[in-house]
């Protein structure tokens, strides 16, 4: 039908069950149709990145715990991963293994978060989000074992990781191994051949790969327009050199592309997980730093605070969301001149926008769902 | 006919005080009995803390919803915002009046029953028309226009199925239909119109996966989204009530009511344990189905009803109409329809899974393509 | 008969008293009950916590109406539909084929408002 009638403005969020936090999108509709939609961010603004120049390297890791808050381990990896590389430390084998599995573990976390959630988009009454609170509880478990926190890490510290694991973590990580498959199979049987879920998320929110490379996105949409960039394969960090996995990539670009890419990867993440629990080698999880460190007391690791030479580094890693990377700058000082976040929820919102017009307000949702944001790091 | 007074008035006002009492009493459980039923299958454990098992967690929402501020837009049509919670309600009540719930527990036998709850049932339509518009709020005039589209267009198929039961047992009359089905229940003849009236009778309670108009990751609970506090347990009140409505009428339509399987004279205990058992199915089936699945898009609903259900409607009532008129026998009319169910399903699920290869539940690895 | 009716309507009629007696005195209470603090935010209609844009009784799109017109072509052809069943066997072949070719004119009906898209959501 081509009788138009009059476009009206609507607010999705700040304060909306499904906008993953405080992000505001402002529709016009056409009825049920987008006809245009404007993005409108900075609701939990916390100035990280100005904050940041105030305090010193490793003062700084907390605030790595918070943008991000789903995948905390990350986000404290990409941050360390920069210092590092401005302070050129290498990291104990342990120390690499240990952020490995850390980093994947979180990766599992936070896809079984991502994927109910947009099952909670498409529309299931939270019973997905429930089912996968499951797996993520349990993990978290694993985290308050090594590290005592749960949500906010804070475990990764500059040249390696703030303590070794406790010697029950092992048996019960493998434990762990032995009982995800279950689940994982039980959900790609309710989850990925569900015809309502197919139907609400196929050939909605298409991105080609000229454009999501245009966009810049990366992560599971990158992969999802079958684009098969990896920043673990492309420039491999910690120990994923070592470790043999594959790289999922989709076909069509759509909103259920990104979201099979999504259960596929829980699958891969697994295997990395066996590999790396059984190569993972003894000796010390940090690196003590060198005479231009200063040591408050006698702490054997993590200095409080230390003096990078000048120069400037940037650290990326593929985060749950795509390339999660840390630009600093130090001019010699005891904390970063300059401190940016190059975050993946960020970047890959970006094309919203393009995907969002022309389809429902339905639509725009699930689109959302699939893009997998932490306000916390589009904001910062 | 059997009068609790001698005076017509007086019978009419005691079975409806009866009505009036058990329906907020009925109400209060089944919010309990949901929240279990729903935290158990998304392995949790539901309420707890209050009484029992949390079995008084019902009275104390009520105590709460009673004392909160009734809070309304200053912009709302304050005559259409107020007068919607009574249409809706309303309705629900009336309807009652006509399901028969055992041979002897009846309000009014109607000989019209079947129609007359059909017509009753659909004027709460108006209610959410009247909510959304009247809220002044543009999520709830998306949900009142999205509840008047779906709510109108699945009254057809509901009607239509509700017909050819009608055809089969010759009559309107609930009570008629009941005591037809002493030895087989409709559903072994009419496979066709029993799953078009449950899939209708879901889109008509408007829940998973047609809970279009009140999606709340969507417009945040549609027509009610100004509705807070007692107004809204209103709402609530109306929803559970039609839900047992329904439950109610698909079996007595399509099981067998209080008759089947024990024929029709039985002990009123044990007709009453056959109707409870038989509603709280498909009371339990609608709970089961609103955590199972996702929600479908407004263009997709309206196709499944016009497209697929209605025509098939129509299929069940020529089928009834050739078997009836013919005399066919009537194991005819079982593998008539049923073939049509099959027909009906396999369509619907093509239709689904249209666009595209399907991708295998098989391991990751198989399905990974590219590898750098 | 005509008391019989009487008498089924009779509890219509107090089943909708009951109804609005309900809702009325849920109200009641809850004006007996609540609190009051009157404020100018909690009168703003909700729109995600951000004042509301432009008017909210907008327009509707035109598909709504399409629709409520074919509905009420169906209901009128179900209010043909209910006497017909009920009757039919009884009437005989010629009731059952007359009728048959109501629906089939319906049945062309909504066949060409499929074909205009009509149906087609978008």
């Amino acid at each position: 039908m081509t009788i138009k009638s009059e476009p009206f403005v609507v607010n999705v969020g700040p304060q909306h069950p499904s906008t993953h936090g405080v992000f505001r999108l402002r529709l016009t509709l056409d009825g049920e149709k987008i006809i245009d939609a404007d993005m409108i961010m900075g609701y939990l603004h916390r100035s990280m990145e100005k904050l940041a120049e105030e305090r010193t390297y490793t003062q700084n890791i907390p605030f790595t715990d918070r943008t991000d808050y789903l995948a905390a381990m990350t986000g404290n990896l990409a941050y360390v991963i920069a210092v590092e590389k401005l302070m050129n430390i290498e990291v104990p084998e342990r120390a690499q293994f240990l952020r490995t599995i850390m980093a994947e573990l979180q990766r599992i976390a936070s896809h079984s978060m991502a994927i109910g959630i947009f099952a909670n988009d498409c529309g299931a009454w939270q019973t997905p989000v429930m089912h996968m609170f499951r797996d993520r509880e349990k993990i978290l478990d694993l985290f308050e074992m090594a590290c005592g926190a749960r949500l906010t890490l804070n475990y990764m510290r500059i040249g390696g990781v703030s303590r070794d694991i406790p010697d029950e973590w092992m048996p019960q990580a493998h434990k762990l191994l032995k009982e995800l498959p279950k689940r994982f199979a039980e959900y790609e049987d309710l989850l990925l051949s569900n015809e309502i879920i197919i139907a609400r998320s196929r050939g909605v929110g298409v991105l080609t790969p000229e454009q999501a490379i245009a966009y810049s996105v990366s992560g599971p949409m990158l992969r999802g327009s079958g684009v098969a960039w990896d920043i673990r394969k492309a420039d491999p960090y910690a120990a994923y050199d070592k470790l043999d996995f594959e790289i999922a990539v989709g076909t069509n670009g759509d909103c259920y592309d990104r979201f099979v890419i999504r259960l596929a990867e829980l699958r891969q993440s697994l295997y990395m997980l066996e590999q790396a629990l059984d190569m993972m080698p003894s000796g010390p999880v940090h690196q003590r730093l060198g005479t231009s460190t200063v040591q408050p007391g006698t702490q054997p690791i993590a200095p409080l605070a230390f003096r990078p030479p000048v120069g400037e580094a940037y650290g990326r890693i593929e985060s749950p969301r795509g390339e999660l990377g840390y630009y600093i700058v130090s001019d010699g000082g005891p904390s970063p001149f300059r401190f940016h976040i190059r975050s993946p929820s960020f970047i890959n919102l970006t094309p919203l926008k393009l995907m969002a017009i022309g389809s429902t307000v339905a639509d725009a949702i699930v689109i959302l769902g699939s893009v997998d944001i932490v306000v916390g790091e589009v904001d910062r | 006919m059997f009068l609790l007074a001698d005076n017509v008035w007086l019978d009419a006002l005691l079975r409806m005080t009866i009505v009036a009492v058990l329906v907020p009493v009925g109400v209060i459980l089944l919010t309990w009995v949901e929240r279990k039923v729903i935290g158990r299958l998304q392995q949790r454990l539901g309420p707890m803390h209050v009484g029992p098992f949390g079995l008084l967690q019902g009275i104390a929402d009520t105590i709460k919803l009673m004392t909160k501020e009734d809070v309304r837009p200053d912009s709302a049509d304050r005559p259409t915002f107020e007068l919607a919670v009574f249409v809706i309600v309303v309705p629900v009540f009336m309807a009652a009046v006509a399901i028969p719930f055992t041979a002897d527990i009846f309000v009014r036998n109607m000989a019209l029953g079947l129609f007359y709850f059909l017509a009753v049932s659909s004027l709460g339509i108006v209610g959410f028309v009247m909510a959304g518009w009247g809220s002044d709020n543009k999520y709830a005039l998306l949900g009142g226009v999205r509840a008047g589209a779906q709510l109108i267009s699945y009254e057809i198929p509901l009607i239509l199925s509700a017909v050819a039961v009608a055809m089969l047992g010759q009559s309107l009359s609930l009570y008629t239909l009941v005591e037809l089905q002493d030895n087989t229940p409709f559903i072994a003849y009419q496979p066709l119109a029993f799953v078009i009236f449950i899939i209708a009778g879901l889109a008509e309670l408007y829940r998973q996966p047609f809970d279009i108009p009140v999606a709340e990751s969507e417009v945040v609970g549609g027509p009610t989204v100004e509705y807070s506090g007692i107004r809204w347990s209103m709402f609530q009140m109306a929803e559970f009530v039609s839900l047992v409505l329904i439950s109610a009428l698909a079996s007595l339509l399509f099981l067998g009511g209080w008759v089947w399987p024990f024929g029709a004279d039985n002990a009123t205990w044990l007709q009453v344990v056959l109707m409870v058992v038989k509603t709280s199915a498909f009371i339990l089936f609608f709970m089961w189905m609103r955590v199972s699945v996702p929600r479908l898009r407004i263009d997709q609903l309206m196709a499944l009803c016009w497209q697929i259900l209605l025509p098939f409607a129509f299929l069940q009532i020529i089928i009834n109409g050739l078997v009836l008129v013919y005399d066919w026998p009537s194991w005819t009319l079982t593998i008539l329809s049923g073939a049509a169910a099959i027909a009906m399903g396999a369509i619907i699920y093509r239709v689904a899974r249209r666009s595209g290869v399907l991708y295998q539940t098989s391991g990751a690895a198989e399905q990974v393509g590219l590898v750098l | 008969m005509t008391s019989e009716v009487f008498n089924v309507y009779i509890a219509v009629l107090i089943a909708t008293i009951f109804g609005f007696v309900l809702v009325g005195s849920a109200l009641i209470g809850n004006l007996i009950l609540s609190p009051r603090q009157k404020s100018p935010h909690k009168g703003v209609t909700y729109e995600c916590g951000m004042l509301p844009i432009g008017r909210s009784r907008a327009q509707v799109h035109f598909r709504y109406y399409l629709f409520a017109i074919l509905f009420l072509i169906f209901d009128i052809e179900a209010v043909f539909l209910f006497p017909w069943a009920v009757s039919f066997v009884e009437l005989g072949e010629q009731a059952f084929y007359e009728m048959l070719v109501f629906i089939g004119i319906l049945a062309f009906g909504l066949l060409y408002a499929w074909k205009k898209g009509v149906l087609n959501w978008r």
